[in-house]
């Protein structure tokens, strides 16, 4: 812990205690983050190369183009509903991590409860667009060809998709579903210690930090998915 | 007991306000993003290819924004930035690379295609050429 000793104006590390001027846990959870992006880093590269190699690939704006209880012909609302959500829940994670810096245990409490929501509204979000999506006929290795839901899954040139599409989708939406689920539990435990005291008898609340920097991350990871494959 | 002084230090009394911006500025990216696909949409102005060129450099600058200031990484020291961007430069190789990779996959298996196509072909399919001719 004697590590973290603050030279003012300086940029680099010339020699003594405090090689990067941040404690061991978050230094760990940046690494911890940077091996994360290698992970979503080659999920992406490997959808795309396949969409590159493609001779076709269904138009996202077909695909996606439903929302709950206003029906279908609406793409991008409900996706950038989802990333508004999400956008909103960093900024109440941010507020909660400057709460704790002045010691504030109800304010960090606040804050925490609204990234919590923010994230569970994510989820259901989600749940909601698979669950539709599955109605269609898309799932693992499975992708709908015939009726209503086959023209909304046409190639651009018209032709019959492979499963390529819906197996990248569900795959990587999954695997970051998977990590903003975990980021809410995560959270949930950050709320119930602060709750209890734990930080404010430490003296810091620098875990709040770590779990934040956690859900920047999912943030992040959503920034390029929903790029990857709502917009291209 | 250390921490606590450390905190302090970290607490700047206005970053409440640059949290705030960079909120706002993330939303009015997303916006344009969304905006700009409408206009696709609608009128097919920005062409495909400078659309998604646009799309890659806003996501581009989105990510940058949540890095630096949500995870107040640009206001950490240089040395740790360092060790977290260095790394990370690998992926301009990986993206050319496999991109490119994909691309060239794509490129043979058109071509193969195509050859096939222009090849000299059974009787029956070549009279179904014909038959398209003087259709």
């Amino acid at each position: 812990m004697s590590t973290a000793v603050t030279v003012p104006g300086r940029k680099y590390w010339a020699g003594g205690k405090s090689p990067f001027d941040v404690n061991y846990g978050k230094l760990m959870m940046w690494y911890f983050l940077m091996s994360d992006a290698f992970t979503f880093g080659a999920f992406l590269i490997s959808y795309g190369t396949i969409r590159f190699s493609s001779t076709s690939w269904p138009d996202p704006n077909h695909v996606f183009d439903a929302f709950p209880v206003l029906g279908s012909g609406l793409p991008l609302v409900f996706v950038s509903l989802m990333t508004f959500i999400l956008i909103f829940s960093s900024v109440t994670m941010v507020l909660a991590v400057q709460a704790g810096h002045r010691m504030e245990r109800k304010k960090v409490m606040f804050y925490m409860f609204l990234t919590i929501l923010g994230g569970l509204a994510f989820l259901g979000c989600q749940a909601w667009e698979w669950t539709h999506l599955r109605g269609e006929g898309a799932w693992w290795g499975m992708i709908p060809t015939e009726g209503h839901a086959g023209e909304k899954f046409r190639n651009v040139d018209g032709s019959v998709p492979g499963t390529n599409f819906t197996n990248y989708f569900f795959t990587i939406t999954g695997f970051h579903g998977f990590h903003v689920f975990s980021g809410v539990v995560i959270n949930i435990i950050m709320l119930i210690m602060t709750w209890k005291g734990v930080f404010h008898r430490r003296g810091h609340y620098e875990m709040i930090e770590k779990a934040g920097l956690y859900w920047h991350f999912v943030d992040l990871v959503w920034v390029f998915v929903f790029t990857c494959f709502y917009l291209l | 007991m250390q921490h606590t002084s450390d905190a302090a230090a970290h607490a700047h009394p206005d970053t409440s306000k640059i949290i705030w911006r960079t909120f706002w500025i993330l939303l009015c990216i997303t916006v344009v993003e969304i905006a700009l696909a409408f206009l696709h949409i609608e009128t097919g102005f920005p062409g495909k290819m400078l659309l998604n060129g646009i799309f890659v450099i806003l996501t581009f600058a989105k990510a940058f924004l949540i890095v630096a200031e949500f995870m107040h990484l640009r206001h950490e020291l240089k040395n740790m930035v360092m060790t977290i961007a260095v790394p990370m430069m690998i992926f301009i190789w990986f993206i050319i690379a496999f991109l490119w990779d994909g691309s060239s996959y794509k490129n043979l298996r058109d071509t193969h295609n195509g050859q096939l196509k222009r090849m000299p072909a059974p009787t029956e399919q070549h009279s179904a050429g014909q038959s398209g001719e003087h259709h």
